[in-house]
Formats: C-alpha cells, structure tokens, sequence
C-alpha cells in the first residue's frame, strides 16, 4: 500500500553531507560475481553506500556498471557474494524483493510501459485497489497529480500513454515512480543521458535534496563530470572489476579517469582486485 | 510542497472538436462508418434484404462464436504472441461435449435430463481452459514461442477432435443445449429482450453518473453535461434499437404454429406474429464482451496484461510475474473457446471433427481489423467485437448475393490487408 502524506520524509535523517563514515552502510554488495556464458560480467566487486550519500560508480561502456546494479535491484541473482542492507543480510532474488527493501531503480531505459499513462506506469505492480478489487485509477491519478506536481509542474498530459510525452517528462515520470514508495536507496542509471541542459540541471538538484532527505544514491555514469559534481565518493570499475573506490576530495579528475581508462589507482584511493 | 490538485477545480476540456469534447475514440467512429458503408451496400446491392431484421438476426447469431474468441485473442495478441488454434481448440471441445451429452451421460441421467446441457457447458470450459493453460505454459515457462506451440496446437487439436470418435458425427443435441446455439429454442422472446435492454440502459446511465461523480470529487476534468447526456442517450438508443430489431423478426410460421400448439393458443387465421427476441448466443456474446472488458480495464491482471504487450522488461523489472500472467491469458482464450464451441455445436446442432476450421484465421482477422496492433500493447474488446461483425457481415452480405465461396474468401483476404493498411495510416498520421 501507499503512504500516506509525502513520499520523503523531510529531515528523518541527519543532514551530513560531508560523508558520515561510522554509520552503518545503508548497503553493502560484499564480493559479488557473475557471468553469462562464461564471460564474468561482473568479478568480485566490493561497495558500499550510506545514507545520505551519493556514489558514482563510474566505467567504460561494458564495464560492468550496469549489471551490479541490476543485482542490486533484483533483475539478476549473482552466482556469489552477499547483499548487506544496514548491515544485515538480504535476499534479493526478484525487483519485488529490492522494492521491499526500500532500493528503487530509475534505470537507464527508464523502464516505461509506453502504452500506458503516467499513474499506470507510476503504479505498476503496486497498483491501489479499491475494496471490490478493482483498479482505484481515481486515487492512483490523484496521487500522481501530487508527486509529478513537485517533480515537473508543468505537467498536465495524465491520460495520455508515456509514448507521446517528450524526454524530460518520461523521466519524471520514471523518477516519480522510483521515490513514490518511500526509497532508501535510490539507484540511477545515465539519468542524464537523454536529457537536455535544462532537464539535467533539474536532476542535479533532484538529487541533492533527495541526499539532504537522508536517501543513499549510487549514480551510473560514464560522463565524469556528471558525477564529480554530485558524488561524495567514485567507485570504478574496468572488465567487471573493481578498480577502486575514494572520496571525490581526495582524488583529482585526471586520476580517476586514469582509473577508467587505464585501470592505475592513484594514491588517494582504496585499490580493488582489479587495479593494475 | 503542496499539490495543485484542489486548484485545478474542473476545467472542462476548453477547446477542441465536438469528438474530443465526447472523448470518443475516433478510431471507433472509423469502424462503425465502415461497417455501415457496408450494410448500406450491401442492403442496396440486394435490393433491400440485408438490412431487414430476419437478416440482421441471423447475422447477430452467425457473429456469435467468432466474437466471443476474438475477445480473448486481443489480449493474446496485445501480449505480443498470436494463437493459431483456437479454432481447432473449439472443433476438439466440440466432439468432447457431444459425446459427453449424447453418449456418456444418458447412461446416468437418462435421455434429455435438465443437467445434461449444464453439465456439457461445465466440461466445454475446462477442457477448453485447460488445454489453454497447458499451451500456456509451454509458452510462458518453457521459452517456447507462442506461434510454434498454437501451430502445432493446431494440428494436435484437430488431430484428437478426429480420434474421440473416429471421425463420426455425433448429433442430435440434448434439446435444452440446443438454446446455447440460438434458433427456436435460443431465442428469449420479446418480452425477455425488452427487460434486457431496459436493465442495459439503466446501467449505462449508473455507470456514466458514477463515473462523473467520481471525477468530480477528485477534482480531474470532467466532460461537460451535455456531452456526457448525449454519450447516455446514444447508447441507449443504440440498445433499445438492437432490441427494436431482434423483437421485429416473427418466429416462421410452423415454429410459430408449433409453439402455440404447445401452449394451447389457437391458431388464428391470420397467423401469429411471435417475436424472436435477442438469441441466447447474442446475448452470452455481449456478456462476455462485457466481462472481458472488465478483465482488460478494471483489474491489475487487464492493467498487466497490457503492460507486458508495451514493455516486456519494464514489466518484469516493476515485480510482475510475468509469466503466470501469460498462461492465464492462454487458459483464458482457452475458456472462451469451449464457450465457442458449446455455441457453434449447438447451432449445428451435432458435433463433427471439422467445427472450428479456419476460424483462427477470423478470429485473428476480426481482433486485428477490430484495432489490435500486432506489435502488441493495443487493442480493444469491443473493437475486436465489432471486427468480428463487419467481417461477418461481408461474409453473410456476399452469400446473400449470391457470390461464389472462393470470391468471398478474396474479397475477405482483401478486406483484411486493405484495413490493416488504413490503420496504419491513420495512426501514423496522429502522431
């Protein structure tokens, strides 16, 4: 069922932003391994994230990126290693069990159905229901008309299905689907990607207020400048391991994209398994 | 941040067409024009015979079986798979329920007993269903695709219908089973179909003013309320028009004679003007018209139906289990043809291994003329319905002219591409 109220609970958690890192990680993916007809796709990787805290996991096309992250949200079952969600084991085998677990996905696709409308898309899977079990569309819309309303003012096409909206606002849609059910861990992937300046400003500050609301975000991308602006920490991986992982104060541009393409860890990060 | 949702208070669709002041599907405008073009056509082509309500009764009734599957096909179809054997499905249930009734259940019940046509319907839709949901699964949870499994369900279907008898005709019917395929005993009079028609109208008007009321208390836009009376008024006519119809055609005069005997009436000289009424095929046709609408729309299996047919991954990935949605889309199509074939039997009144053949083929015809896009995720119930009837009516239209099988089947063939090709036409055109 839906929450009542707003979808984030403003100040539930302490504000820090300068990356609190006694806290327990909101989640940890301990040594994950997978491969697909014998090529390891993604070979013991090791990260973490906290709340409040943005994680760039950054790598080439093919690195892997995207399909630690499908492990985290359920699309994959790794062949091993373990999922820690605040610091306690989790079983992650279906999208369903990652949505219980608070992680939601905006994925680079963005994952629509594009011959239904915003609040069908928004609620897909856990669709309100009225006593008699039926659809409530009437409530679904209502709320959809609140979360895009914060999310894209300007929005008005509800009854419309998502195929005839333009970039911008499939991704709000997208993005009002992923923080509606109360995310604690947000992952997206190339939000960016298809987005004009305008729109990619939009999400930068999206993504800030949703860090200052105590939400842990890992942030895909293979555009660094993106992230250096948002991180707290990088994450890079190369050949689906892990290069290294450091605080973004503590490593410069040039060195982390030494880290993508050469796969060389500079002295201000913590080297993986598969720095060379 | 607060919503602006107690601010935008009903603005009525400002500007616009009077089409999208009634938010009625253009597209649905589109078929009805055709399928009138093609009465009036054929009623001036045939000098006047097509459109007279012992026509347009028999019509009603022929559409029947095809209708009812093609409600089902569009699901299937908007799930991006086909299947190709429904119709061997039906001619398999077919000879299943014959021999039930005429061979199987005499021996316990005794000849015509009052459970007999109840008990064949129960058997026609779970073996139908069941056959469904086997193919279902192959197709869902094996990975095998949907075109090979009904290809071959095709074959294999038709295959058994021949085996439960050897290829034998079973008939006679039991007389109470006979109703399901419409004729004298199938008809529900003119006082049943007036009741009907007036339960429908009632209905209409509930379920728009509901539907309004609702709106309006979440504050969404709300069409105007003329435009909302004009929707009920249409609709009703249209139903009390249908019923008009049915009610204008008379039994023919030795059923008629036959059925005043039996209730003591005397004859008169005159004759006796007894109306049909709607048939009873008609009538379970338009339920499960309305149910299936119901399935598609109201609830999450309609709702997931659907998304599978625009995403398959975004489906999955939301915690969809897709693939038990997908066998209870088969199992579904399933059961609509054991009701199929409890109709097409029942109007033959006799089962033989060959009832079904090619209706796949106008099953999938009458789904994809009726809008459903074979790239998956659209379609409608009612579409496919009325596809079904405008292909019915060519098809009846050119036997009442007397046009040789083999043009019809050209002229229906034609008919298909050239509505495919109209569509898409038009749907490029909005975009």
């Amino acid at each position: 069922m839906i929450q009542e109220g707003s979808m984030i609970q403003e100040g539930s958690m302490a504000t820090d932003i300068a990356a609190p890192v006694q806290r327990t990680p909101l989640v940890e993916m301990r040594d994950i391994s997978i491969a697909f007809g014998g090529i390891k796709a993604v070979d013991g990787v090791t990260v973490d994230l906290r709340p409040g805290e943005v994680v760039g996991l950054l790598g080439h096309n093919g690195a892997g990126k995207s399909t630690l992250i499908k492990i985290l949200s359920g699309a994959y079952r790794p062949d091993s290693g373990e999922i820690y969600v605040n610091g306690e084991k989790a079983d992650i085998s279906m999208p369903r069990d990652a949505k219980k677990y608070g992680i939601e996905t905006i994925y680079q696709t963005l994952a629509l159905a594009d011959n239904i409308d915003a609040a069908g898309n928004i609620f897909l899977g856990r669709e309100v229901r009225t006593p008699f079990g039926t659809l409530d569309d009437a409530t679904m819309e209502a709320e959809t008309r609140k979360v895009m309303a914060r999310l894209n003012p300007h929005f008005r096409r509800f009854k419309e299905p998502v195929k005839a909206l333009s970039g911008g606002q499939r991704q709000s849609v997208a993005i009002a689907r992923a923080i509606y059910f109360n995310a604690r861990v947000l992952i997206m992937d190339e939000p960016t990607a298809a987005l004009g300046p305008a729109e990619t400003k939009q999400v930068a500050d999206l993504v800030l207020q949703l860090k200052k609301e105590g939400i842990g975000i890992f942030l895909i991308s293979h555009d660094i400048h993106d992230v250096f602006g948002l991180a707290d920490r990088v994450s890079v991986m190369k050949n689906g391991k892990l290069v290294g992982s450091a605080n973004v104060s503590d490593v410069t541009q040039d060195e982390v994209l030494g880290m993508i393409i050469l796969g060389k860890c500079p002295p201000g990060a913590t080297p993986g398994p598969g720095a060379g | 941040m607060t919503a602006p949702v107690a601010a935008t208070a009903p603005p009525s669709t400002s500007s616009g067409s009077l089409l999208s002041k009634l938010e009625i599907d253009s597209r649905m405008i589109g078929m009805l024009a055709a399928l009138a073009v093609i009465w009036i056509g054929f009623d001036v082509l045939s000098g006047g015979v097509f459109l007279t309500p012992r026509n347009l009764w028999n019509l009603s009734v022929q559409t029947a079986s095809v209708a009812i599957m093609s409600t089902g096909m569009v699901l299937i179809i908007v799930t991006r798979n086909i299947d190709l054997s429904v119709g061997a499905i039906l001619g398999v249930v077919g000879m299943i329920i014959g021999v039930v009734q005429v061979q199987w259940l005499p021996a316990y019940l005794g000849f015509e007993s009052w459970l007999t046509a109840p008990i064949a319907v129960l058997v026609a839709i779970t073996v139908g269903g069941l056959i469904g949901l086997f193919q279902g699964w192959l197709i869902a949870y094996l990975a095998i695709p949907s075109f090979i499994v009904t290809l071959g369900g095709l074959l294999v279907w038709r295959g058994a219908a021949w085996w439960v008898t050897a290829g034998q005709t079973i008939a006679p019917m039991d007389t109470r089973f006979k109703a399901f395929g419409g004729g004298v005993e199938g008809a529900l009079g003119a006082t049943a179909t007036w009741i009907i028609a007036a339960l429908a109208c009632g209905a209409i008007v509930v379920a728009l003013g509901l539907s309004r009321r609702r709106r309006v208390r979440f504050g969404f836009p709300v069409r105007p309320g003329w435009a909302d009376a004009v929707i009920a008024a249409i609709a009703c006519g249209a139903v009390l028009g249908a019923a008009a119809v049915m009610n204008a055609y008379p039994m023919p005069t030795g059923t008629a004679r036959a059925w005043a005997e039996a209730r003591g009436i005397a004859w008169p000289s005159g004759g006796l003007f007894i109306p049909q009424g709607v048939a009873l095929p008609v009538l379970i046709a338009v339920v499960v018209g309305l149910v299936m609408t119901f399935l598609a729309t109201r609830l999450r299996f309609g709702r997931y139906v659907f998304a599978i047919g625009g995403n398959p991954e975004a489906a999955e990935l939301s915690g969809i289990n897709t693939r038990w949605t997908l066998m209870k889309v088969f199992g579904l199509m399933g059961v609509l043809c054991g009701i199929a074939a409890c109709i097409s039997t029942a109007r033959l009144n006799a089962a033989t291994n060959a009832a079904g053949t090619l209706d796949e083929l106008y099953v999938i015809a009458s789904a994809v003329i009726g809008g459903t896009s074979l790239a998956g995720g659209v379609g409608t119930v009612a579409g496919a319905m009325l596809g079904a009837l405008v292909m019915q009516s060519l098809q009846s239209g050119m036997v009442l002219l007397g046009v040789d099988t083999p043009l019809q089947n050209i002229v229906v063939g034609a008919v298909l591409v050239l509505a495919v090709w109209v569509d898409g036409v038009y749907r490029r055109r909005i975009k």
